[in-house]
This record gives structure tokens, C-alpha cells and sequence, in this order.
């Protein structure tokens, strides 16, 4: 018993301590963007530990089809150390909050040179044992449109289109059936003045024009309910 | 007169099943080094045989939407030929179905003539969803225009 628990606790602390020294970080996969235009390349990190002093970020790039990487920016010791020789002097600038585990950059004026691989990496002593992250670059001149947007808009549309007729189609119908009933009891309305009204002279002349429009209402709504 | 409306129900669920095929087999170009279609462009490398999504040009996005809806459009005009053999009245016309039908087969040329148009022109010849598309679009306005010559009898 009392081994099981020496060996048990033996591997706990044999595994718990390698675990918690992995960082691991997290760039997205691809961004697009126009030319131009100013991108955020956001990094941050997961570690184990609280954030220690000596926390380091630092972005490498690697433009498409080259396989050199250059080093364009660190983080250390509190300072922000950016490109001031590179292909992005003057255009680079730190937006992240280390204390928040962020580490991003900010690239002004974009150009079709900047296509390539970015690459954070981040320590946090004694965390150290991580794997890099990548960020794929891509500038276009026109953002192209996202697959499935035309299409999911298309079918959208025209279902829509086709619900909205079946729905003004049997609005249609309520309304004339209740249009139908409303005129059946003008017409008793004025069965009775007629009545009240003979005694007195002869009969009002519109009363055989609602008659033949109340005759070819029902007609409509018998042809309707035959089509159906 | 069952016979009709059996050969009509046949006519319909083929046309069902080569609006499936075609909007959904994706070989709608073939060429040499492979094949560009609806939803993937798959090619035969050294290496084996690749497929990447489809360009996301409109166009493209437009012929599936249209594929798509006359898919659509046909199985409600199934449903709704079902619905109304058992529920008109005699001597009544099957006009939903006939006016489903119908969409689906415009919809169809609409897609097939799309393709056709803006096909890239790369030297493949046209595969045989391509085919069943168009062999797809005469039969279903056929069998839209049975539909509303169709009438219930007794």
C-alpha cells in the first residue's frame, strides 16, 4: 500500500512539473489584406506560470518563397526592440500588453512584398519549452469573395422570395373571405332598409351592382379552392 | 390511367435522380491533368491525386446556388404531386407542382448556361455531370408541362 502510494505519487511529480512548463502559443492561421491597408498580427500565450519580469516575445519572417527568416521584432526586458533595418523599418509598432500574455504587432502600408510566414515566439522564464506559432500573410489587391457567400445569398433569396408569395397568397385568401362575409352583412343591412324603404319608394339602384360583386367573389374563391 | 400516373411519377423521380447526380458528382470539365468542377479541382500529380476546393469566383458560387435550388425545387414539386393526388379536386389541374417543376428546370438552364459561359477555356473537353445538367433541363420542362395538362379524374 504505502509503495503503490510512493510510486503513484512519485510519477504525479514526475509528470505534473513537464506539463506545466509548456507554453503554447497562438497566432491565427491566415489573414487577408488589402494593399495599403495597416494589419494587426495578433500573438498571445498560455502558460503554467504567473508572468514574470523577463518575459520575451519575438516575430520572425519568412516571405513566400524565400526560405531565409529574418528577425524583425523582440520584446525583452520591458522594451520593445522593432525592424529598423529591415523590410519593415518604420512601418512596424508593438500594440501588445505583455502583462495580458499579448504580444501583437501592428504593419502599416501594406505591399504585395510582404506576402510571407510570420512566426511569434514567446518565453516566459522558467517556461520556456513551447512550440512557435505561424501567421500566414496574404495581400490582395481586392479582397476576394469568401466561397459559399453567393450561394448561401442566392438560395436564401429565392427561398425567401418563395415564402413570402405562398404567405401573400393565403393572405390573399383570408382577406377576401373576410371581405366576402363583411359584404353578406351590408347586404342584410341593407335587405332591411329595403324592406323599411319599399313602404316608402322605390328600391336603391346600387343594390343589383353588390349583388353581382358579392355573385362574383364567391365564383373567385370556388375556382381558387378548385386550383388547389 | 394509372399507367400515365405511374410513367409520370418515374419521369419525375429520374429527373430527381440526375439533378442529384449532376449537382453533386462534380465532373463537369475534364481534361488531361485532371478535372475542374462545381466544388473541386482535383488533379492526378506525380505524386497521386489532389483535390483543393473550387476557385470561389461568383460565377462558380452562382452555378451551385442554381444546381442547388433546382434540386430543391424538384423534390418540392415531388412532395407537392404526391400531396395533390390525394387531396384535389376532380377534375383539378396540378399547378403547384407544375409551377415547381417548371422553376427547377429554368433553374437548371440557368446554371448550365452559366457554366458554359464562363467557363475557363483550358482545353477540357465537358464531363458528364455537365451532361446530365442539360439532359436534366428538357426532361423536367416536359414533365412540367404534363403537369399542367394533367387534370384528376375519377
Amino acid at each position: 500500500m504505502l509503495t503503490v502510494l510512493a510510486l503513484t505519487s512519485v510519477v504525479l511529480l514526475g509528470v505534473v512539473p513537464e506539463q506545466s512548463q509548456a507554453i503554447t502559443i497562438y497566432t491565427g492561421w491566415e489573414r487577408h489584406a488589402l494593399v495599403g491597408s495597416d494589419i494587426r498580427l495578433s500573438c498571445s500565450f498560455f502558460s503554467w506560470r504567473w508572468i514574470s519580469e523577463d518575459v520575451t516575445f519575438s516575430w520572425t519572417y519568412r516571405p513566400d518563397g524565400s526560405r531565409d527568416t529574418i528577425s524583425i521584432f523582440h520584446y525583452t526586458g520591458g522594451e520593445a526592440y522593432v525592424d529598423n533595418k529591415g523590410p519593415f523599418r518604420d512601418r512596424l509598432e508593438f500594440v501588445g500588453n505583455p502583462n495580458r500574455r499579448d504580444g501583437s504587432i501592428l504593419i502599416k502600408n501594406l505591399d504585395f512584398s510582404d506576402n510571407g510566414t510570420f512566426t511569434c515566439d514567446a518565453k516566459n522564464p522558467p517556461d520556456i519549452v513551447g512550440r512557435p506559432s505561424s501567421v500566414r500573410l496574404l495581400v490582395f489587391e481586392k479582397l476576394p469573395i469568401q466561397a459559399g457567400v453567393i450561394t448561401g445569398a442566392i438560395i436564401g433569396v429565392v427561398l425567401g422570395l418563395l415564402v413570402l408569395i405562398v404567405v401573400i397568397y393565403y393572405l390573399m385568401r383570408f382577406l377576401v373571405a373576410r371581405r366576402v362575409f363583411s359584404l353578406n352583412v351590408s347586404k342584410h343591412g341593407k335587405k332591411k332598409k329595403e324592406g323599411s324603404q319599399q313602404r316608402q319608394g322605390p328600391a336603391p339602384p346600387a343594390d343589383p351592382a353588390k349583388v353581382k360583386a358579392a355573385a362574383s367573389e364567391k365564383k373567385k374563391q370556388e375556382s381558387r379552392k378548385d386550383k388547389k | 390511367m394509372l399507367f400515365i400516373l405511374l410513367g409520370v411519377l418515374v419521369l419525375h423521380l429520374i429527373i430527381l435522380i440526375l439533378l442529384i447526380v449532376s449537382t453533386a458528382a462534380s465532373t463537369w470539365s475534364v481534361g488531361d491533368t485532371g478535372s475542374t468542377d462545381l466544388w473541386y479541382n482535383c488533379k492526378t500529380a506525380s505524386d497521386g491525386y489532389h483535390c483543393k476546393p473550387a476557385s470561389s469566383d461568383d460565377w462558380i458560387q452562382a452555378v451551385q446556388a442554381l444546381m442547388i435550388l433546382s434540386v430543391l425545387f424538384c423534390f418540392c414539386s415531388l412532395i407537392a404531386f404526391l400531396y395533390q393526388l390525394f387531396r384535389l379536386v376532380k377534375g383539378g389541374r396540378f399547378f403547384f407542382t407544375a409551377i415547381f417543376q417548371i422553376l427547377a428546370s429554368v433553374f437548371v438552364m440557368c446554371g448550365a448556361i452559366i457554366y458554359t459561359v464562363m467557363r475557363p477555356d483550358n482545353h477540357t473537353e465537358f464531363g458528364y455531370a455537365y451532361v446530365l445538367a442539360w439532359v436534366a433541363f428538357p426532361l423536367s420542362l416536359i414533365s412540367g408541362l404534363i403537369y399542367i395538362v394533367l387534370r384528376k379524374k375519377e
